[in-house]
């Protein structure tokens, strides 16, 4: 579904990913690990389209989107909710849901969409109304997924979903995403929480300033030693 | 009654600046760019709705329609020439360069036409009608009713439409807008497109109520617009309304008690005890973001 072939990436004057490689398959959850400052976010960003690669080419669907402005990548399914949430806290939650579905002119597949949101989070429906800078973490953790998903996304792209949030919440969100992919949406989740994301992977990739060191089943790098030492608390 | 008399006046001449400082603050609110030569396109706005009347016997509320679009056009024609591609560099270098378009605006219509003051054709009569014992002229009330009613289709738009939502959306968080599928490029030259033809509408009123225009007109309604969006927050649609209005009433009430003379000064006065007391303005507030 999506093949990441050889990217260099510069955030300003630095190089952030090295001949960066790889590929996400139709229907899995591939999750990305590494360090602060690997290049996570620097992929995903480039991946929506917010950074252009310098070399090395992006093919989705068979289709080449590297270097696409974002709104045309939005338009071809792949939704980006991004590390730290970024909900437009001066609107309501109702609002944010609907600048998700910007886009779409499906109104009556808006409707339905917007009510399988508040099916996924009731804790959105209850507060649709309110401004959401209101809400806490988990609530815009929630808010930015579910403003996501309201592009009808073929491809999510998930960046630190659990950051800053508490275990119980982090769980929650977890659950929300493993649904999200039973229902047929393929997702790219980005995480430090390395436990969390390769209990729920197909497979994972293991980022280290701006290389793939490590990749294979989610299951196999769970028991790698190296990452054991490196990421999941040296268990 | 002469109280409710100045009133009227003082906020029909406010609602005047106030459409001017919205152009200001929402230019601000979606590019952090206080665009000086906002009060220019005001001037170029009384100019086309002069020519509209005078010259092509339009009506008044067809020549401001004529003077709003055009000026629309104009304002986007700016914002691409000049601004778009300093978005990336610092704000200082952007700020000089909206003084330079000012200048070229400015020295541009006097090129073409001279300095020279021009009268506003009288195409709508002010009479003088009594209302609970003050005498108000209708003029003060046409312009109330147009700068009101624009007002309202602003609210509208930026609150219920798609393209008032994606502006709100990209003043908050560009990136965050570009992820949901806005074209950002798109939606700041909208801000510039409708402030821009309230600019336009400004001048055609201003115009009309004040009957002198000459190319540098501009320049002191624009600062004291400029002082209105600072005044209720800049980056703050309600508040420049309310700000514009507030400073009209403050001036009518200084000349009304016999300082005429420090009218201007009063506009003035207040930017510096707004910037030394409350700098985020009425309706600003230090908002911090949750992480």
């Amino acid at each position: 579904m999506l093949i990441v072939n050889d990217i260099d990436v510069y955030y300003g004057n630095i190089q952030a990913l090295k001949g960066l490689s790889l590929e996400v398959n139709e229907g899995e959850i591939v999750t990305l690990i590494g360090a602060n400052g690997a290049g996570k976010s620097t992929l995903l960003q480039t991946l929506s389209g917010l950074l252009k690669p310098k070399r090395g080419g992006i093919e989705y669907l068979g289709e080449s989107i590297a270097g696409k402005p974002a709104q045309s990548i939005v338009k071809a399914g792949i939704s980006h909710v991004p590390e730290g949430r970024r909900v437009f806290a001066n609107m309501s939650v109702e609002e944010n849901l609907d600048l998700g579905a910007y886009l779409r002119k499906d109104r009556d597949g808006i409707a339905k969409d917007l009510q399988h949101v508040y099916e996924l989070f009731p804790r959105l429906y209850e507060r649709r109304k309110q401004q959401s800078g209101t809400l806490s973490g988990g609530e815009q953790q929630m808010l930015a997924m579910g403003r996501a998903i309201m592009a009808k996304p073929k491809l999510l792209l998930l960046d630190e979903p659990s950051m800053g949030l508490a275990p119980l919440m982090v769980k929650n969100i977890f659950s929300i995403i493993e649904t999200i992919n039973q229902e047929g949406t393929t997702i790219l989740l980005v995480e430090q929480n390395a436990n969390m994301a390769l209990s729920i992977a197909n497979r994972a990739y293991v980022l280290e300033t701006g290389k793939i060191v490590l990749s294979g089943t989610a299951k196999a790098l769970q028991e790698s030693e190296e990452v054991k030492a490196a990421y999941l608390g040296g268990l | 009654m002469e109280w409710i008399q100045q009133l009227i006046n003082g906020i029909s001449i406010g609602s005047i600046y106030a459409l001017i400082a919205l152009g200001y603050t929402m230019v601000y609110g979606i590019i952090k760019l206080i665009n000086f030569a906002h009060g220019d396109v005001f001037m170029v706005g009384a100019f086309i709705g002069f020519y509209a009347i005078a010259k092509w016997e339009m009506n008044f509320f067809a020549a401001l329609l004529l003077a709003m679009m055009l000026c629309a056009v104009f304002g986007v024609i700016i914002e691409r020439v000049a601004y778009k591609r300093l978005r990336n560099s610092t704000r200082i270098a952007a700020l000089i360069t909206a003084i330079g378009v000012s200048l070229l605006i400015e020295y541009t219509v006097v090129f073409f036409r001279g300095a020279q003051l021009e009268s506003y054709p009288k195409t709508i009569e002010n009479k003088t009608i009594t209302i609970l014992g003050a005498q108000i002229g209708t003029h003060s009330i046409l312009i109330l009713s147009v700068s009101i009613g624009l007002m309202i289709l602003l609210q509208f738009i930026v609150q219920k439409t798609k393209i008032g939502k994606a502006m709100r959306a990209v003043s908050h968080d560009a990136d965050a807008a570009r992820l949901m599928g806005i074209n950002v490029d798109n939606t700041i030259s909208a801000t510039f497109a409708i402030g821009s033809s309230l600019a336009g509408a400004a001048g055609v009123i201003f115009g009309l109520y004040y009957t002198k225009i000459d190319p540098f007109m501009g320049v002191i309604p624009g600062l004291k617009a400029f002082i209105a969006a600072v005044l209720g927050g800049i980056g703050i649609i309600p508040g420049a309304m309310v700000g514009g209005m507030l400073l009209g009433v403050v001036e009518t009430v200084v000349s009304a008690l016999g300082f005429s003379l420090w009218r201007d000064a009063a506009a003035f006065i207040i930017l510096i005890l707004i910037l030394v007391f409350k700098p985020e303005g009425i309706f600003g507030k230090n908002a911090r973001e949750k992480v």
